[in-house]
C-alpha cells in the first residue's frame, strides 16, 4: 500500500490539473486516488475536491466504483482484505493515511451510512447511545437521552420507536433500519457525513425527511451521499460527481450537470439512455 | 452536449418525438399562413384571407396541446439535460409560432379592408417580398430544429437583419406616401403595420432559431445579431 504518500505538487498545480474548482473551503482532498481489489482495478486515479459545508453526490451506474471511493474517505476499505488504496487523501489538509492517524477517531470524524442498513444487534437506544458514549460526548444518563431523541428525530423515526426504545433495531423494517443508521452516524455530530444510498429503501415521506435532515447538516458538515435517483442527487446536492467504469468522469455544479453535462457518459447515463 | 441515443424507456422517445412531431405540424401550418396572407393581399383575394384566420384556429389548438403534452411529460419523466432542453424548447417555440400565426391572421384581416382602398404602386409586392424571407427564414428555423443543426439556425438569426432592413425601407416609403397626398393615409397605416407585423415575426423566426442553438449547445446565443430597426429614431425630414 502507497498509503499518504505525498505529493511533489503545490496546491495550485492540483487544482489546474484536474479543472474542477478546489474552493478555498476544500474539506477532503483526494489526489490520485486508485483502488485494487485484488486485480481488479476499481478506482482510476481520482482526484476530487470536496467543499465544507456542501453536499456532493457521487452518481454512476452500479459496480462503477461510487461505494469503494466513499469507504476510501473514512477508511473501510482497510476492514477489506483484498483491497488495496493508493494515493493522498487529505481532510483539513491532514493525511488520513498516515500512520499516526487511528482509524475509529477518524470514523468519528467521519460518520459513514452503509448502503445495506447495518444495525447493531442491540437494542434500538443503544444503537444510537453507542457513538455518543464511546466518544464521550454525554456528561450524563439525561445528556445521552436527549442526544438519542434528537438524533432519532433528525432521521425521521422517533415516533415509530418512541415507544419500543428497548426492542432490538434488528427487528426493525427495512426502512427503519435505514433511518435508525442515519441517526446512528448523526448522532456523534460528524463534520464529515458519508451517506451510501441512505433513502433507497424509504418511502416518498421518509425520503423527504432524509432530505431535509441532509440540506439541514449542510450548515455545519460536509455531506456525500451516493444516490441511484438522479432526481435526488440533483434536489439535495450543490456538486454532482459522475463515476464511471471507476473513473471520475465529470465534476461539476449540479445545475449543470443536469442541465447541461459535457460529457456524453454523464448525459447518457443521468437521461437514461443506452450508454 | 446532446445525445441522439435512444432512451432505456422507449416509451419516452415515443414522447418526445410525439411532441416534436406537433411543432413541426404547427410549423407547416405557420408557413402557409404567411405565405397566402401575403398571396391574399396581392391578389385582393378575401377568400384565402377568410381560409387564413379559419386555418388560426388549428394553430391554436396545437399550441394547447403541446403544452399540454410538455406538461406531462415533465410531471410522469422528469426530463433532465436534453430531454429538458427539448422539452423547454417545444414550450417556447410553440409560443413562437403562434404568435406568428396570430400575424399571419392580423395580415388576412387588413386584407379584407385594404380590397377597397387604392394601395401605392407595388407596396403589396413588397410586402410579399418580406413575407417570403419570414417564411424562408422559417423554413430554415424548422429544418434546423428537426437536423439540431446550430449553424443553419445561426444563418436565420443573421438573416433577421434584413427583414429589419425591409422593414426600414417600406417605413420610409409610407411615410413620403402618406406626405405626398393624405388620402394614402388610411391604407399605409394598415400597410405599415402589415410590416411592422411581419417584422415581428421575424423576431419569434429568431428566436425560435435561438431556441434550437440552446438545444443543441444547452447555451442561449449571446445578442450577437444587429439591430436592425431604426424607426423608433426616425423623424419625417
Ligand atoms: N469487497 C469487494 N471485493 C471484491 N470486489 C469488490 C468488492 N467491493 C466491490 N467490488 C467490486 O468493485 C467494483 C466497484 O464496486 P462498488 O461497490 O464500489 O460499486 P458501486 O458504484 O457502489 O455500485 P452500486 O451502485 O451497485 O452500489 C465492482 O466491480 C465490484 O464488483
Ligand atoms: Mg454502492
Amino acid at each position: 500500500m502507497v498509503n499518504g504518500e505525498a505529493l511533489n505538487m503545490t496546491h495550485t498545480d492540483r487544482i489546474v490539473a484536474q479543472d474542477a474548482p478546489a474552493a478555498a473551503g476544500s474539506k477532503i482532498s483526494a489526489q490520485d486516488v486508485n483502488v485494487w481489489y485484488g486485480t481488479a482495478h476499481a478506482i482510476k486515479d481520482v482526484s476530487v475536491e470536496i467543499a465544507d459545508k456542501t453536499v456532493t453526490a457521487f452518481i454512476g451506474p452500479s459496480g462503477c466504483g461510487k461505494s469503494t471511493f466513499l469507504r476510501c474517505l473514512n477508511r473501510m476499505n482497510d476492514t477489506i482484505d483484498s483491497a488495496a488504496v493508493s494515493g493522498d487523501i487529505r481532510i483539513d489538509g491532514e493525511d488520513i493515511y498516515a500512520r499516526d492517524i487511528d482509524p475509529v477517531q477518524l470514523r468519528a470524524k467521519v460518520g459513514m451510512v452503509f448502503q445495506k442498513p447495518n444495525p447493531f444487534p442491540k437494542s434500538i437506544y443503544d444503537n444510537v447511545a453507542y457513538g455518543p458514549k464511546i466518544h464521550g460526548l454525554a456528561r450524563s444518563k439525561a445528556d445521552l437521552d436527549e442526544i438519542v431523541e434528537r438524533s432519532l428525530r433528525r432521521a425521521a423515526i422517533w415516533d415509530e420507536v418512541k415507544d419500543r426504545l428497548s426492542a432490538p433495531g434488528t427487528g426493525l423494517s427495512g426502512g427503519q433500519q435505514q433511518r435508525l443508521c442515519i441517526a446512528r452516524a448523526v448522532a456523534t455530530a460528524p463534520e464529515i457525513l458519508l451517506m451510501d444510498e441512505p433513502c433507497s429503501a424509504l418511502d416518498p415521506i421518509a425520503t423527504s425527511q432524509v432530505e431535509e435532515l441532509i440540506d439541514e447538516l449542510r450548515e455545519n458538515y460536509s455531506v456525500v451521499i451516493v444516490t441511484h435517483s438522479m432526481q435526488q442527487a440533483a434536489r439535495v446536492s450543490q456538486r454532482t460527481a459522475f463515476f464511471h467504469l471507476g473513473n471520475l468522469v465529470e465534476y461539476a455544479d449540479t445545475p449543470q450537470i443536469f442541465t447541461n453535462p459535457q460529457d456524453k457518459r454523464t448525459e447518457s447515463y443521468i437521461t437514461g439512455r443506452i450508454g | 452536449m446532446e445525445s441522439n441515443e435512444r432512451h432505456i424507456a422507449s416509451a419516452f422517445d415515443r414522447d418526445l418525438e410525439g411532441i416534436q412531431s406537433l411543432i413541426m405540424q404547427m410549423g407547416g401550418l405557420v408557413e402557409a399562413a404567411i405565405l397566402d396572407s401575403a398571396k391574399s393581399l396581392v391578389d385582393s383575394d378575401e377568400e384565402l384571407a377568410a381560409k387564413v384566420r379559419a386555418a388560426d384556429k388549428q394553430i391554436d389548438a396545437l399550441e394547447e396541446r403541446v403544452n399540454e403534452e410538455a406538461a406531462r411529460v415533465i410531471a410522469l419523466r422528469a426530463p433532465i439535460a436534453s430531454d429538458l432542453r427539448t422539452v423547454l424548447s417545444v414550450i417556447k417555440i410553440s409560443g413562437n409560432l403562434e404568435r406568428c400565426g396570430d400575424y399571419a391572421k392580423n395580415l388576412a384581416k387588413r386584407t379584407s379592408v385594404l380590397v377597397q382602398l387604392q394601395l401605392p404602386e407595388g407596396s403589396s409586392k413588397s410586402i410579399r417580398r418580406m413575407a417570403r424571407e419570414v417564411e424562408a427564414m422559417l423554413k430554415d428555423a424548422l429544418d434546423a430544429y428537426l437536423q439540431r443543426d446550430a449553424a443553419l439556425a445561426e444563418t436565420v438569426r443573421q438573416r433577421d437583419h434584413d427583414v429589419d432592413q425591409m422593414y426600414n425601407a417600406l417605413f420610409r416609403e409610407f411615410l413620403t406616401h402618406m406626405m405626398e397626398d393624405p388620402r394614402n393615409i388610411t391604407a399605409c397605416m394598415h400597410l405599415h403595420f402589415i410590416a411592422k407585423n411581419i417584422e415581428r415575426m421575424g423576431d419569434h423566426v429568431t428566436s425560435i432559431a435561438e431556441q434550437v442553438v440552446y438545444l443543441v449547445t444547452g447555451e442561449i446565443p449571446e445578442e450577437g445579431r444587429l439591430k436592425g430597426d431604426r424607426t423608433s429614431y426616425a423623424a419625417p425630414d
